[in-house]
C-alpha cells in the first residue's frame, strides 16, 4: 500500500511494502543518495536520519514505522540551526576524508547538539560510538562537535 | 561548490587523437580553451609499463575562455586528499587560486594518465605525491609559460618582463594585465616549450600551506557522488548471493518465492552466484532472503584457517628465495654471545571500506558503460571488455569518489561480477554487495608466518639477523612481470631495508599461496606485516640486551640521521621514560618505508582482566617536502586508527571453506570511544616527498604491541591483540 511520508518538509507518497527500509526508499525510490548504506544492520550509522528530530538508523527502520513522522536527511539538515552549525565546524576543521560515513556522522552529531549545548567527551562518545569511520576521522569529529557547541553558544549569546 | 564531482564529469572536451599523445602538446579545445596534455616517462623502468605503453601523458589542464581552470586528476580521491594536493601542485606553478580550480575524474587511459612510479593508471602504494610532485608542477609551469608568452607577444614586449599572478599575466614595467581566459586561443597556437623553470621551495606560496580541501563542501551536505550513488533512467538494483565457500558453485535454485516479492524483476544465475534484480535494494534483499539455494561447496568445502597455518608453518621450515644477504648470517650467529628467535603470525584481514563494493553496468548490443569508484580504472575497462567480448573502445568507464579504498578497489572482481549480471539484464543495473557479501567475498590481506632470529654481541647489539617471510605474493598475481626469481618487492618491503646498522643480514621469502582464499593489498601493503615483525623483534632484542627500547634503537641509527631524528622527536614529545601508573606502558617503533621516516610512541593501559585501552599515540614524521600539512596530519590520524583496528581486533577466519565473520558485529573496527589522543609532529624538510597514506598504519602496530609488553610483560607475537588477553597483573590469561 502507498505510504504517505514527510521528507525534509515535503509530503511524498511511496508505493512499497511496509517492511522496506527507509534507507532504500530514500536512495532508490526518491533518489536522495546523501543517506548512505554501510551495513544494513544498524551497526555502523552511515544511514542515520532524523525521525521527528531523533536520530534513527534508516537501514533497519521500516517505512511503515516512518509514516506520519517527519524524516530529515543530510540534504536538508543544514536548514536547521544545529545542523548548519555542525556542517560549518566540519568544513572548518576539515573532518571528512573519503567522506562516505560523514552524512551519518553529521546527522548523529546534529542530534547531539540539538539536545546538549555543551557535550562532554563522554557525551560525544555515547552519541557517536554507533557511527563507524574507516578513515579514522574520529579525533576531528570530536573537535568539530566541541567547536560547533562553542559556536552555537556564541551565537546564542549574540542573539 | 568548487569540485564538480556531484555530477558526471563532462568527457567530451577530453577526447584526443591517441596517435598524437606521445608529445607534450597544446591544442585549441572545443569552445576556444587551451588544452594541455603532457607526458611523463616512466622513471623506474616498470616492467608493467614496458609491456603496454611507451610514453605516457598523465593529466591535463583545461582553461576555458572565461578563465576557468579544470584539472583532470589521474589519481583517484579515496580520502587521502589527492583532489586537493594535485591541484595544489599545478596551481602553484600555473599561478591560479586553488579555490578557482575545478577537479574532474580522469577517464581510463594508461598513456595519458599513467602513474610513473607504477607504470599504469593506478592510485595506491602511497605513491601519488611521489609520482606527481614534479610532473604536475611542470604541467602547471608549462601552461603558465605559454600564457605569459602569448601575452608578451600580444603586447609586443619581452616575455621576461612579464609575470603571472592569480590567473592573469602582468607586464611589470607598464602594469598592463591580461586574464588567462583572454589568452587561451593565442597560447594554444604556440609551440610547447621543452624546458620550463620550476620554483624553488622557498618560492612556494601554496605548497606547504594547509590548503582547504576542495572536496569537503560536497561531503557535508550529501552532494558528493560515490559509485553507489549513480542514478540512471530505468536502472535496476541487484543484490548478490555468492557461493559462501571459496571455489563453490551454484547447484540448485528455487526462486519461486523470491520472484513473488514485490519489486523483484529478475533472478540472474551465475556459475557461482545468484543476483536478485529489483526496483530497489529493499526488494532485492527481501528477494535474496526468499531464495532457496543449494551450493556445491567445491574443493575447499572443509578448509579451515588452522589447515592453512599448518601448511604455512611447514613451508616456512625450508629456505626461501634470498631477498637480501649481507655478510654471513650463519657464521655470525654461531659466534654470537646471545641468541634470540621468535615466530610471528598475522591474520587475514578484510578491508571493510564504508562504501560496500558496488558497480553499475549497462550492457548494450554494441557497447558497455560502467559506473564505479576504482583505483584501477583501465583494468576495470579491460575487464568489462573481456566479459562482454566488446572491443576496448566500446567500453566507457565513469569513475567516482571512492568511499574508502585501502587497496580493495585495486581489484576488479566486483566489476567482473557486475558485468556478468548486467549481460543478462535489459537496461542499466547497479550491483551492490551487502556488508555480509563485502566481508565474506573480499580479497584479503594475506596471512603471514614469519620466523626471525638474531645473534647479539657481547654489548647486546645485533651482529646477525635473519627474517624468513612465508605467505602469499600479491604481486605475482597483480603485476606478474614484477615477480622475479621467487621474489616480489612488496612482500619483502620493510624487511630487507632495515634502518639499523646490522652487519650480517639474511632475509628470505617462501611464497606460499593458501588454497581458496584470494589475497590482495591492504593499507600498508608489505610493510604492514614486515614492520610489525621487525619492530616487535627489535624490542625483543632490546629486552634481551637489557636496554631501553629507544636507546637501543638510537645507538643503531647513528648513520641514519633522518630516522634518528624522528625517533628522538617522538620519544621526547611522548615523554619517554617518564613514570606511568601501574598497568600502563609505552612502546616505540621506527620505520623508513615509502620514502618517509616515521617513529611512533604508543601509550596503553591494560586492565587486570586484559582489556587494552590505547591512551595516546605520538607520531613524528619526516616525509620530505610537505604539500598540504593538514592532509599529512589527517592521513596519519587516519592510518593510525586503521592500524589500531587491525592490530587490536582485525581477523578473518575460515571454517568449512567460508569466512566466519560477516558484519561490523564480528569484524570489529575502532570506534570513537576507543580512539586515543593522536599527536603528529612534522619535521621540516626539503628532501623529496615521501608517501603518506600508509606509513602510519604499519608503524602503529608494533608500537602498540611493544607498549603492551611494557605494561604487562606479555609479548604479542600474533595478531590481533584481542585474542590473547594480556593481564597487567602477570597472571595467566
Amino acid at each position: 500500500m502507498p505510504y504517505a511520508i514527510n521528507v525534509n518538509g515535503t509530503a511524498r507518497k511511496v508505493d512499497v511494502d511496509g517492511d522496506t527500509p527507509v534507507l532504500w526508499v530514500l536512495r532508490d525510490v526518491l533518489e536522495m543518495t546523501g543517506t548512505k548504506f554501510g551495513c544494513g544492520a544498524g551497526l555502523c550509522g552511515a544511514c542515520t536520519i532524523h525521525l521527528d528530530g531523533q536520530p534513527a538508523r534508516s537501514c533497519i527502520t521500516p517505512i511503515s514505522a516512518a509514516a506520519g513522522k517527519r524524516i530529515t536527511t543530510i540534504e536538508a539538515v543544514g536548514t536547521t540551526v544545529p545542523g548548519r552549525t555542525i556542517q560549518h565546524a566540519w568544513v572548518a576543521l576539515e573532518v571528512p576524508q573519503c567522506g562516505y560515513c560523514q552524512s551519518g556522522q553529521i546527522m548523529s552529531a546534529t542530534a547531539l547538539l540539538a539536545t546538549n549545548s555543551s557535550p562532554s567527551d563522554a557525551d560525544i562518545d555515547s552519541a557517536m560510538a554507533g557511527n563507524i569511520c574507516r578513515c579514522g576521522t574520529y579525533p576531528r569529529i570530536r573537535m568539530a562537535i566541541k567547536q560547533a557547541a562553542k559556536d552555537a553558544r556564541g551565537n546564542g549569546k549574540g542573539a | 561548490m568548487r569540485v564538480a564531482m556531484e555530477r558526471e564529469p563532462d568527457m567530451s572536451p577530453k577526447v584526443f587523437d591517441t596517435s598524437r599523445r606521445d608529445f607534450l602538446q597544446a591544442s585549441l579545445a572545443t569552445g576556444g580553451g587551451l588544452l594541455l596534455a603532457f607526458n611523463v616517462p616512466a622513471r623506474f623502468g616498470s616492467a608493467m609499463a614496458a609491456s603496454t605503453v611507451s610514453f605516457a601523458p598523465n593529466a591535463f589542464i583545461r582553461i576555458d575562455a572565461s578563465g576557468k581552470v579544470a584539472i583532470t586528476v589521474a589519481y583517484v580521491e579515496m580520502g587521502q586528499g589527492t583532489y586537493t594536493s594535485i591541484p595544489m601542485l599545478i596551481a602553484e606553478e600555473l599561478e591560479v587560486d586553488l579555490a578557482s580550480v575545478r577537479v574532474e575524474h580522469a577517464p581510463p587511459d594508461d598513456k595519458l594518465y599513467m602513474n610513473p612510479l607504477l607504470g599504469f593508471q593506478v592510485t595506491g602504494g602511497s605513491s601519488t605525491i611521489r609520482a606527481a610532485f614534479e610532473p604536475m608542477r611542470r604541467a602547471g609551469a608549462t601552461a603558465r609559460t605559454m600564457l605569459v608568452t602569448a601575452a608578451a607577444k600580444g603586447w609586443n614586449v619581452d616575455a621576461a618582463s612579464c609575470r603571472a599572478e592569480k590567473g592573469e599575466v602582468i607586464h611589470v614595467p607598464s602594469g598592463r594585465r591580461k586574464k588567462y581566459g583572454d589568452l587561451t586561443a593565442a597560447a594554444a597556437a604556440l609551440p610547447v616549450p621543452n624546458d620550463v623553470s620550476l620554483k624553488r621551495p622557498d618560492q612556494f606560496r601554496l605548497i606547504g600551506t594547509p590548503a582547504k580541501r576542495l572536496d569537503t563542501p560536497g561531503k557535508v551536505n550529501g552532494a558528493a557522488m560515490y559509485g553507489i550513488d549513480v542514478k540512471l533512467p530505468g536502472m535496476k538494483v541487484a543484490a548478490l548471493a555468492i557461493s559462501p565457500a571459496f571455489g563453490g558453485r551454484l547447484r540448485d535454485l528455487d526462486d519461486a518465492a523470491a520472484k513473488s516479492v514485490r519489486g523483484v524483476r529478475q533472478i540472474v544465475r551465475l556459475d557461482d552466484a545468484v543476483a536478485v534484480v529489483a526496483d530497489h535494494m529493499g526488494a532485492a534483499r527481501k528477494g535474496l532472503a526468499a531464495l532457496k539455494i543449494q551450493w556445491d561447496d567445491g574443493p575447499n568445502a572443509k578448509l579451515a584457517t588452522a589447515d592453512i597455518v599448518r601448511d604455512m608453518e611447514t613451508a616456512s621450515s625450508t629456505p626461501g628465495a634470498i631477498a637480501r644477504q649481507d655478510g654471513d648470517f650463519a657464521k655470525a650467529l654461531a659466534g654470537a654471545a646471545t641468541k634470540v628467535e621468535a615466530v610471528y603470525q598475522i591474520p587475514f584481514l578484510a578491508h571493510a571500506a564504508m562504501e560496500p563494493m558496488n558497480c553499475t553496468v549497462h550492457v548494450r548490443k554494441d557497447s558497455c558503460e560502467v559506473w564505479v569508484g576504482t583505483q584501477v580504472i583501465t583494468r576495470a575497462q579491460q575487464a568489462a571488455a573481456k566479459v562482454t567480448g566488446l572491443p576496448l573502445d566500446k567500453v566507457t568507464v565513469h569513475n567516482h569518489l571512492l568511499g574508502g579504498g585501502f587497496g580493495r578497489r585495486l581489484e576488479i572482481d566486483g566489476v567482473i561480477r557486475a558485468v556478468q549480471v548486467a549481460k543478462q539484464v535489459d537496461g542499466p543495473v547497479k550491483v551492490i554487495y551487502t556488508r555480509e557479501e563485502d566481508i565474506q567475498h573480499d580479497m584479503y590481506r594475506p596471512y603471514f608466518f614469519d620466523r626471525v632470529s638474531a645473534g647479539l654481541d657481547a654489548q647486546g647489539n645485533p651482529s646477525a639477523w635473519h627474517h624468513r617471510i612465508t605467505g602469499s605474493s600479491i604481486i605475482a598475481r597483480w603485476a606478474p612481470p614484477i615477480f622475479k626469481n621467487g621474489l616480489d618487492p612488496d612482500t619483502t618491503d620493510g624487511a630487507i631495508d632495515l634502518p639499523y646498522a646490522v652487519p650480517n643480514v639474511l632475509v628470505d621469502y617462501v611464497r606460499h599461496e593458501p588454497p581458496g582464499i584470494p589475497t590482495a593489498f591492504w593499507r600498508g601493503v608489505g610493510p604492514t606485516h614486515n614492520i610489525f615483525v621487525v619492530e616487535s623483534f627489535m624490542d625483543e632484542l632490546a629486552a634481551a640486551a637489557r636496554k631501553d627500547p629507544v636507546e637501543y634503537r638510537r645507538a643503531l641509527l647513528a648513520s641514519n640521521p633522518r630516522a634518528k631524528a624522528v625517533l628522538d622527536l617522538a620519544s621526547q614529545k611522548a615523554g619517554w621514560g617518564r613514570a606511568l601508573s601501574p598497568g600502563a606502558g609505552r612502546g616505540v617503533s621506527v620505520q623508513t618505508t615509502w620514502g618517509t621516516y616515521m617513529a611512533q610512541v604508543a601509550e596503553v593501559e591494560v586492565s587486570q582482566d586484559g582489556d587494552v585501552r590505547v591512551r595516546r599515540i605520538v607520531c613524528a614524521v619526516d616525509c620530505g617536502i610537505v604539500v598540504n600539512p593538514d592532509t599529512v596530519h589527517a592521513q596519519i590520524e587516519s592510518a593510525i586508527v586503521f592500524g589500531l583496528s587491525g592490530a587490536l581486533y582485525g581477523e578473518i577466519t575460515l571454517k568449512d571453506g567460508r569466512v566466519e565473520q560477516s558484519n561490523f558485529s564480528d569484524y570489529r573496527v575502532l570506534r570513537i570511544n576507543e580512539t586515543p589522543a593522536i599527536e603528529v609532529h612534522i619535521v621540516k624538510s626539503t628532501e623529496a616527498p615521501g608517501g603518506m597514506g600508509e606509513p602510519g598504519t604499519s608503524c602503529v602496530m608494533p608500537a602498540l604491541a611493544n607498549a603492551i609488553f611494557a605494561a604487562t610483560g606479555k609479548r604479542i607475537r600474533k595478531l590481533p591483540v584481542a585474542n590473547q588477553a594480556a593481564r597487567s597483573d602477570g597472571a595467566p590469561a
